[in-house]
């Protein structure tokens, strides 16, 4: 049986067909298994190195990414930005040098900007996986949430997703809004006008699915089988992009009251952090719709996946 | 790849006939049912254990619990072999410690699929006693493995590949010889 | 010292010209235009199947010479130009320390001289250090050579400021250039701010932040009398409304680079850094306008901005790396494929761009081929075709858009006061 997936890198979800997508979806499944094995390993990836690049602070992404190397018996080596030479002016190519000189069998970059994996993975044999550049793309992630409601909902084909908050900022949004467009779901937006880059419909093209932008948030939300919302940062008050937290939460925030008007099985999902009570209030958070804990714990099998698909990818 | 037919080694009814064989001497050896659980190698090895299995029931009134392997994580070649096989569930229902497992799978060749069975099977924890039913052992081992119980012997050569059809995957159930072209 | 140019198609569209024929020159100046020209102890250049234009002018080039030497020199800046057929260009002031007073501008005017190759006219900063706030010695600069001023990489944000230096620069005759971009608009941007903005996810900078600037400075040009330039035009708004203040009469002009004619805000996908430069690529809308705007006459001259920078300061994240790319060297190539040979554009309008027009935008000599003004000349062969190799250039640096792109049209010789300064 032949794999519809044999790439290099994983750069970002805008350049992958839709079989590529399933295909990875469905190596998931067997990875997911590991985690609840007495021994939670395999030796598939024995040997080989995982670097995780990371410019951006991030613990959970990081740790998810270390977990998932090493449950496949590869070793995980991690350098912040901080312990680089890089903030002290390095350029990209002595950086893509440097780590190749390492050696490795991945580099997993986290960076402030948009473009640098695809930038390195010119410069570098090593396969690069793209945990997250500036506000461009954020694939494992959406990967994960694509795997989450299709664990709860079979299939993704004609679900109602909303996307809901800081749209122009958000690499989670862009990644999520190509998933699940071209596996056939129809996405609707909603946020501040300010949060809303120019164009956003735009974004799936042809796709399968549909893509709207919504002038309010209780029109995305209606009907809705799936709500995920998006992290608010509270540096934007002072950009000038909304008034203040309380607006915010009364006027965006996703409540128990809010979320009745959704889909009556509708499911609740976030990248994480959550800020509880402003985009999402606790009760949302805690009650039996929410799979922030699910996606989580699917983080670590996507990753495993894309790990094996990637590093073993075949080179003949 | 291009096959050449060059004889058929089973027919349906031989295959049968095999299964039987085997399950017989899977219990007598076993002195019963107890502890034991059928373990098939993906793919083909799956419907061979629920095979050899349902033949346990009809003998022993007792069907032993199976589970399923898919080794590809285990494999010591997997950048070097062609379009690389999708990864499916590794699905053992029963703990493996102090059981008495059975390893099936269709054709024994190298042993490396054994090996790598062995070791993902021993993650899973400590069983305590581990044997291999195979329908066909074609010689030209690279490890020191060996089947404990098997259907038929064939003398083979390398340029040769022995094909197990069963009707869950193929149209046809026979085991034939092909010629790699 | 005599040459004869012969055989080629001369268009020189100062003088309304457009024919085959001979030019004729003696001791550095034009002697003669014509048909069979005596050829007596000539040295005779064959120039048949070429066009034989006035040197180009190039209004917007970067040197980087003081200061910065290790992108550019005056000589090296100076042979690039010719080696793209231009035989003047205008230095902007933005070096180190910044072209704001005369012993800057005398510096400039003889590291030019020195390198005997294009003419190079300083600008004079608008305002000292360009920092918007006191004006620069213009009067001054202007005896030492100034042609013009401006505080280009910047725009000159508080307007009144920007009334004085208008009403200043007005006095002396020197035209004032704007690099129109409202700052706070534009905050942080690093390409133009549409679809591809949004889908690669880089702050993007709005047309509106150099429409806004370009209607004051028109106003204020109203207001002042004084001759304004907007600099790097990009937007469809930007071209219209330099459209309405010519039709009223207002003593405004323009240029555009052939970087913004032949591209658009699709380049940046792949997040390569030489498509980044400010003003940014804008939307296939504007790019269509800026061809109407060129077609219909609204802009005046096609100038490069050619802005050098090191490969390694080009290296870096798209956020981080520097604005500019170079294109002396790749002018000519781009604009007869982009324009000309797709069947756009005219070429008596493309060297009317590159002449003429942008002599009369700053008052400069030359930009025709009168007979008595000094030969500057530009030979060109608008069907060959080559491919642009960055490593072939005489610029110091590399960052270009155009790598590997197959161009049709390349300049074959030129000439500064008669004297051959490239010669393919």
């Amino acid at each position: 049986m032949k794999v519809a997936f044999n790439r290099k890198d994983l750069l970002s979800i805008r350049e992958l067909a839709a079989e590529e997508i399933l295909t990875i979806l469905d190596t998931v499944e067997s990875f997911k298994q590991i985690s609840t094995r007495d021994i939670k390993k395999v030796p598939t990836l024995r040997g080989k190195t995982v670097i995780n690049l990371f410019f951006e602070a991030s613990t959970r992404t990081r740790t998810s990414f270390e977990i998932a190397a090493k449950r496949m018996s590869a070793d995980s080596i991690n350098i912040s930005a901080s312990n680089s030479s890089v903030s002290k002016g390095e350029t990209l190519i002595d950086t893509a040098r440097n780590l190749e000189a390492m050696a490795p069998d991945a580099i997993v970059i986290r960076h402030p900007s948009a473009g640098v994996p695809q930038q390195l993975s010119g410069m570098v044999g090593a396969s690069i996986i793209n945990a997250g550049d500036g506000a461009h793309e954020h694939p494992t992630q959406a990967l994960l949430d694509a795997y989450t409601i299709r664990e709860r909902k079979g299939s993704l084909d004609g679900l109602q997703v909303a996307i809901i908050g800081d749209i122009s900022h958000s690499r989670v949004a862009r990644s999520n809004t190509h998933l699940l467009t071209k596996l056939g779901c129809h996405v609707r937006i909603a946020g501040p006008r300010t949060l809303i880059p120019p164009d956003y419909e735009k974004l799936a093209g042809d796709s399968e699915g549909s893509l709207t932008v919504c002038d309010h948030i209780d029109d995305a939300i209606s009907g809705s089988d799936v709500v995920m919302m998006l992290r608010i940062q509270r540096e934007r008050m002072n950009e000038a992009f909304f008034p203040s937290i309380k607006e915010y939460s009364i006027q965006y925030g996703l409540t128990l009251k809010r979320l009745a008007l959704a889909a009556p099985d509708c499911i609740v999902l976030h990248p994480g952090p959550v800020n509880r009570g402003v985009e999402i209030s606790s009760e949302v958070v805690d009650s039996s719709r929410s799979l922030i804990l699910d996606q989580v714990a699917n983080g670590v099998a996507v990753r495993m996946a894309i790990l094996f698909l990637l590093v073993e990818r075949n080179v003949a | 790849m291009e096959f050449k037919l060059k004889a058929q080694i089973m027919d349906a009814a031989g295959i049968t006939r095999a299964i039987s064989v085997l399950a017989s001497q899977i219990v007598e050896r076993n002195v019963g049912t107890s502890d034991l659980l059928l373990v098939g190698i993906r793919r083909r090895g799956v419907p061979l254990a629920e095979r050899i299995a349902d033949k346990i029931q009809q003998l022993e009134n007792d069907r032993p619990p199976t589970g399923q392997l898919d080794i590809t994580l285990y494999r010591d070649d997997l950048s070097t072999i062609g379009p690389r096989p999708v990864v499916n569930r590794t699905d053992i229902p029963e703990d493996v410690t102090d059981r008495n497992i059975v390893l099936v799978d269709d054709v024994l060749y190298t042993g490396r699929t054994v090996r790598a069975a062995l070791d993902e099977l021993v993650d899973f924890g400590r069983p305590r006693r581990v044997e291999l039913a195979v329908l066909i052992d074609r010689g030209h081992r690279e490890l020191p493995i060996q089947a404990d119980y098997v259907g038929k012997y064939v003398q083979t050569s390398d340029s040769e590949i022995i094909k197990v059809m069963l009707s869950d995957y193929d149209e046809e159930e026979q085991v034939v010889l092909v010629e790699n072209e | 010292m005599k040459l004869l140019i012969a055989g080629g198609r001369i268009i020189d569209p100062g003088q309304g010209i457009d024919k085959v024929a001979d030019l004729l020159i003696q001791d550095g100046r034009v002697s003669a235009i014509g048909s069979g020209l005596s050829t007596s102890d000539a040295e005779i250049f064959e120039a048949r199947g070429l066009i034989i234009s006035p040197g180009f002018i190039d209004l917007h080039v970067h040197l980087r010479e003081p200061g910065e030497e290790y992108k550019e020199t005056i000589r090296s800046g100076a042979a690039a130009a010719v080696a793209g057929g231009f035989t003047s260009i205008c230095a902007m002031p933005n070096t180190d320390p910044v072209n704001d007073n005369a012993s800057v501008t005398r510096f400039i005017v003889d590291k030019a001289r020195e390198a005997a190759l294009a003419r190079v006219y300083p600008i004079g900063a608008i305002t000292r250090g360009s920092a918007g706030v006191e004006l620069a010695e213009m009067a001054e600069m202007k005896e030492a050579g100034a042609v013009a001023v401006s505080d280009d990489g910047r725009p000159v944000m508080n307007s009144q400021v920007m009334r004085h230096a208008m009403e200043y620069a007005r006095d002396h005759g020197l035209v004032v250039v704007d690099h129109c971009q409202d700052l706070d608009l534009a905050a942080g941007g690093a390409m133009h701010e549409g679809r591809y903005s949004t889908l690669l996810g880089l702050k993007g900078m709005n047309g509106a932040a150099e429409e806004t600037q370009v209607a004051r400075d028109i106003m204020l040009a109203g207001v002042t009398g004084a001759r304004v330039h907007i600099a790097h035009i990009s937007t469809a708004g930007s071209v219209e409304l330099v459209r309405r203040a010519k039709q009223e009469g207002m003593s405004v002009t323009c240029e555009v680079t052939p970087h913004h004619l032949a591209l658009t805000d699709a380049a940046v996908e792949g997040f390569d850094t030489n498509t980044k430069m400010s003003p940014p690529l804008r939307s296939e809308e504007d790019r269509a306008a800026l061809i109407e705007g060129v077609r219909d006459g609204t802009i005046d001259a096609i100038a490069t901005d050619h802005a050098p920078h090191h490969m390694d300061e080009k290296m870096l994240e798209y956020d981080h790396a520097p604005f500019g790319v170079v294109g002396l060297e790749t002018a000519l190539g781009v604009v007869l494929t982009t324009l000309y040979h797709s069947g756009l554009v005219e070429l008596s309008r493309i060297v009317e761009m590159l002449t003429a027009r942008p002599a009369r935008a700053f008052s400069l000599p030359g930009g025709n081929l009168s007979v008595g003004s000094d030969a500057d000349v530009t030979i060109f062969d608008p069907s060959l075709e080559w491919t642009v190799d960055p490593r072939q250039f005489k610029s110091k640096s590399r960052n270009t858009p155009f790598a590997g792109w197959p161009l049709r049209g390349a300049v074959v010789a030129t000439f500064v006061a008669g004297r051959a300064v490239l010669r393919q």
